[in-house]
């Protein structure tokens, strides 16, 4: 079993509408797969199936080797996610977030301190250990956000939009922790509609009205729709939306 | 279940440093309990009399003395006609009027039988009930007095002089029964607020998805919710207890743990309630205007202000159903009659049965997976 995430003809309809239509494809552990598209394309639906926080409505589906219906209880244990909403306590202090959510996944209290620490190292927050997540800059709680949502080490880790409303330094400074989880061979599934991001990725599919468009390495898309950037390929697929 | 030792950790924090909250955690219990026993009484005093005298004999004076000094009546003043008096009526001068034929005197002496008028202002229903009726009273009193005066041979009949004794309130005392009932007010207003209010709250800041993405239990979710509430719930309990004490020198006469054991699942039921309210609605907003909607009904329908005997039948039918009827009546019992453990088993078991079903509502409604 060497894929992190595999769906099959994956659906989701509210009503009428089709929010994700029969997409297939398939994540290799250690990736880091950016998943494309528009305000609107589905992104966020599909990943709220594959962490279990919402049903499909038809199509087959694993994370880390699991059924997405029969099995989510074990999905979770085996994941980690950051909401495109910030979703920490923020009347919690940092360390405070890091212990909740390091109890919840079963980490026992000494195994909590040691990667607290490690992760404050890695945050450059060692001196803000007890401030409050409300007062904290909006980049560096995205940064804590993060980090939280790897605090267990999961299998793979589900960002969405992590970078949104981020200014461009700190953005690069984000995707250099993306690619650190990934040397420590975190899956690492990230939507985002930041095409310069989309470059940084091992593989991205882009996502068109529920649909996947267009799915393979940045280099070789670039290729196949003859275009010096992401930005171009994505607007030549981009243009044909209509739920966007 | 090593989950729930960080999820209690983390709102007890949350809860210690949300500051309206733990105000109003410490200001309730003193203010009801300081305030509400003095104005939630059902006596009443200063009931405004107006009298039309026609008689101005001894006996008609001395008859208006005994009312004046019952205590229960502020004269206004004597009318010298009915339509006059009645005008104070119309101006809510007077909430009561005596009227006293003339010849009240002859007749009374002579013939051994007359008849005095009352009417009463009835907009405010209670107390013109209660002000006719301690009227009533205190001119049967006097008609009694004076035919023992007068050394009358009266038959057995009208001898029979009723006298209440009041068995565990032997003064009538108002606050003895308020207090115990304020006390569940108290708890009440602390479960069903503050736990619909919670989870509703984590669904509008978003807090909710980041716990639906772990492997948390919706068992262990709830039961992290419901624990810091029961603790909150019987420390305030506690403190409401020695305000009774001290303030009012009520003091349970039966078992205070009884009390306790009761108010463990009370609380939880309505923790459970208002939780429940809380997995439907979407805002805060939502979840208060629930919350208070049910409390009203319930606690007007709980026997707490009026007896659930004195409802017509189709409202006793609710009042099984209302959780609240329990408890006022298991307090009171407890506090005033003493009662033990065998003698509110019923109620007991009827307060354990709404806290499974509440909670169980709950988890059974608290979604992961939308």
């Amino acid at each position: 079993m060497n894929s992190a995430i595999t769906t099959e003809n994956l659906t989701k309809q509210f009503g009428d509408f089709t929010a994700v239509d029969r997409i297939s494809f398939e994540v290799a552990k250690g990736e880091i797969f950016g998943f494309l598209g528009a305000n609107g394309a589905g992104k966020t639906t599909a990943m709220r199936m594959l962490c279990g926080l919402l049903s499909p409505t038809s199509g087959k589906g694993t994370v880390a080797g699991f059924d997405i219906y029969k099995q989510s209880d074990n999905i979770k244990r085996n994941i980690g996610y950051m909401s495109q909403k910030f979703s920490l306590y923020e009347d919690l202090s940092v360390a405070e977030n890091m212990r909740l959510f390091g109890g919840i996944y079963g980490m026992n209290s000494k195994a909590i301190a040691s990667k607290t620490d490690e992760s404050l190292r890695e945050l450059e927050l060692t001196n803000d250990r007890n401030t409050r997540v409300k007062s904290l800059p909006s980049g560096i709680k995205q940064k804590v956000s993060f980090a939280v949502s790897i605090f267990h080490t999961p299998e793979i880790v589900f960002l969405d939009e992590p970078t949104g409303g981020v200014d461009p330094i700190a953005r690069r400074k984000f995707w250099e922790m993306i690619y650190h989880a990934a040397e420590k061979g975190i899956t690492v599934f990230v939507t985002t509609h930041y095409m310069d991001e989309a470059e940084y990725c091992n593989r991205v599919s882009i996502m068109v009205d529920g649909k996947i468009d267009a799915l393979d390495s940045p280099e070789k898309l670039k290729n196949t729709f003859m275009a010096s950037s992401m930005d171009e390929v994505f607007q030549s697929l981009a243009r044909k939306a209509k739920n966007s | 279940m090593k989950q729930l030792k960080y999820l209690l950790q983390k709102e007890f924090l949350q809860i210690r440093r949300d500051k309206t909250i733990f105000k109003m955690i410490i200001a309730l219990p003193v203010i009801q309990l300081l305030i509400l026993p003095w104005a939630a009484t059902f006596e009443q005093h200063n009931i405004s009399l107006g009298v039309v005298n026609n008689d101005r004999g001894t006996y008609s004076r001395r008859l208006i003395e005994k009312v004046v000094s019952s205590g229960y009546f502020k004269l206004t003043g004597y009318f010298t006609s009915y339509e006059q008096a009645l005008k104070a009526i119309e101006t809510d001068e007077a909430d009561l009027l005596l009227e006293i034929p003339g010849h009240f005197e002859d007749n009374f002496v002579r013939q051994q039988q007359t008849d005095v008028m009352l009417s009463v202002n009835a907009v405010n229903g209670q107390k013109a009930g209660l002000g006719a009726s301690y009227l009533g009273q205190i001119i049967a009193d006097f008609n009694r007095d004076v035919i023992l005066q007068q050394g009358i041979q009266l038959d057995l009949v009208n001898l029979i002089n009723v006298m209440p004794y009041f068995k565990y309130n032997t003064e009538m005392n108002y606050r003895n029964f308020m207090v115990p009932g304020i006390l569940v007010m108290l708890l009440t207003l602390i479960g069903l607020v503050l736990s619909s209010m919670n989870i509703v709250k984590e669904k509008e800041i978003g807090t909710i998805e980041q716990i639906n993405v772990t492997p948390v239990s919706k068992f262990t979710f709830i039961l992290a919710k419901l624990i810091p509430f029961i603790i909150i719930g019987l420390v305030l309990l506690t403190i409401g207890l020695f305000i009774a004490r001290l303030v009012y020198g009520i003091f349970p006469v039966g078992n205070i743990l009884l009390i306790y054991l009761f108010a463990l699942f009370y609380l939880s039921a309505f923790l459970g309630a208002g939780l429940v309210i809380s997995t439907y609605s979407n805002t805060q907003q939502q979840a208060m205007f629930v919350a208070v909607f049910f409390m009203i009904i319930f606690l007007l329908l709980s026997g707490l202000f009026t007896p659930v005997s004195s409802m017509p039948e189709w409202a006793q039918t609710i009042t099984i159903f209302n959780p609240i009827r329990y408890f006022v009546e298991v307090i009171r019992l407890i506090f005033m009659k003493g009662s033990r453990l065998m003698d509110i088993l019923p109620q007991l078991g009827a307060i354990i049965g709404f806290a499974l079903f509440f909670n169980t509502w709950a988890i059974m409604n608290y979604k992961k997976t939308s």
